[in-house]
């Protein structure tokens, strides 16, 4: 749960100006400008490099288990990486990691 | 004539977008019930929803915001993941750059990944295309996208605290996330950063919440840009 004194709405509000800001940068300036070739190569790797690094630990130790490690979770991780690498669709692969969560809790308790 | 055809690139965009809400929908849906699970009143939910507007960032900010983390490292999370926006706003200069600054920073509230991917697509397919078609087409891409952005979350965060324990909710964020990264895994540079990520966040799990994360994220974006460069010199 969020704690209650969490200054929810000027996140909301800063992550809201923030990510306008980001969206209408280069669109904002006048004539043609592009970035520069060295930080384009590494805004390519913001996702893959932020969204591993939130799942990583949650996948190891689930909060919903007090942090130990579900074998039914972790099934459920491994087959949504594969199927999104092998189809390389993000539906198909929520649904099968959806599926196999369903399954290996039921198979395991 | 000219309102004939704009009116047409505008249909065009909607019709491009249709096959995006299958994706929309159900994403807004989970974030509006994670977000009412974790404790968000419908107003937050709903703001996050239509200020911010970017899926996966409001899943950063709310799972940090649950992990208790300072106000500045769910900032600085949160706006890392959607960088990448950067790059969209930089590609459409070369096409819609020349349009009036109220028709851009519009374009700009709703330029998200798949209205983007939309467009940008359409835009090079058909390079004869005016720049008020362009304007419109992307509009027409916005069309069904953001209205059901917000429908859906309201009605997630409806449903919300209604849903037992045992559909294992919790782990909605995790896939969602997994088959996000899945698809992007089409590089050795890309894998490199991910495993990065992974590895990092893991060992700097004890420091406090979100800094971790930013670390790891920061080392993964720096091996991605490293390990491409060493890709292409071998080439």
């Amino acid at each position: 749960m969020i704690s209650d004194d969490a200054p929810i709405w000027t996140i909301i509000v800063l992550l809201g100006i923030g990510t306008y800001a980001i969206r209408f940068s280069f669109l904002a300036l006048l004539g043609d400008r592009t970035l520069p070739p060295w930080l384009l190569r590494l805004l390519r790797y913001t996702p893959v490099a932020v969204l591993p690094g939130i799942v990583a630990p949650l996948v190891l130790s689930p909060p919903a288990t007090d942090g130990v490690f579900d074998p039914a979770r972790f099934a459920a991780a491994v087959a949504a990486l594969a199927i999104g690498i092998v189809t390389r669709s993000f539906l198909t692969a929520i649904a099968g990691g959806a599926a196999t969560l369903y399954l290996a809790l039921w198979l395991l308790n | 004539m000219e309102g004939s055809t704009t009116k047409s690139a505008f249909l065009r965009g909607v019709m491009l977008a249709l096959p995006f809400t299958i994706v929309v929908a159900p994403f807004a849906m989970l974030f509006g019930i994670v977000a009412t699970e974790a404790g968000l009143d419908l107003a937050e939910t709903m703001g996050f929803a239509i200020l911010v507007i970017a899926g996966a960032a409001q899943f950063t900010a709310l799972q940090l915001l649950v992990d208790q983390a300072e106000t500045w490292a769910v900032l600085a999370a949160a706006l890392a993941v959607n960088l990448r926006m950067a790059m969209y706003s930089a590609s459409l200069v070369p096409w819609i750059g020349r349009a009036p600054f109220w028709q851009r920073a519009l374009v700009a509230y709703v330029n998200i990944d798949q209205t983007y991917a939309a467009s940008i697509t359409a835009y090079e397919r058909d390079p004869a295309m005016t720049v008020t078609q362009r304007i419109a087409l992307f509009l027409g891409t916005a069309a069904p996208v953001a209205p059901l952005w917000y429908l859906f979350t309201v009605l997630g965060a409806l449903l919300g605290t209604g849903i037992p324990d045992a559909w294992a909710l919790d782990f909605a964020l995790p896939i969602t996330f997994i088959a996000m990264v899945g698809p992007m895994l089409k590089s050795v540079a890309h894998v490199a950063a991910a495993a990065t990520s992974v590895a990092l966040s893991l060992l700097l799990a004890g420091l406090p919440s979100g800094l971790g994360l930013l670390a790891a994220a920061f080392s993964a974006m720096l091996v991605g840009a490293l390990v491409e460069m060493a890709m292409e010199r071998r080439r």
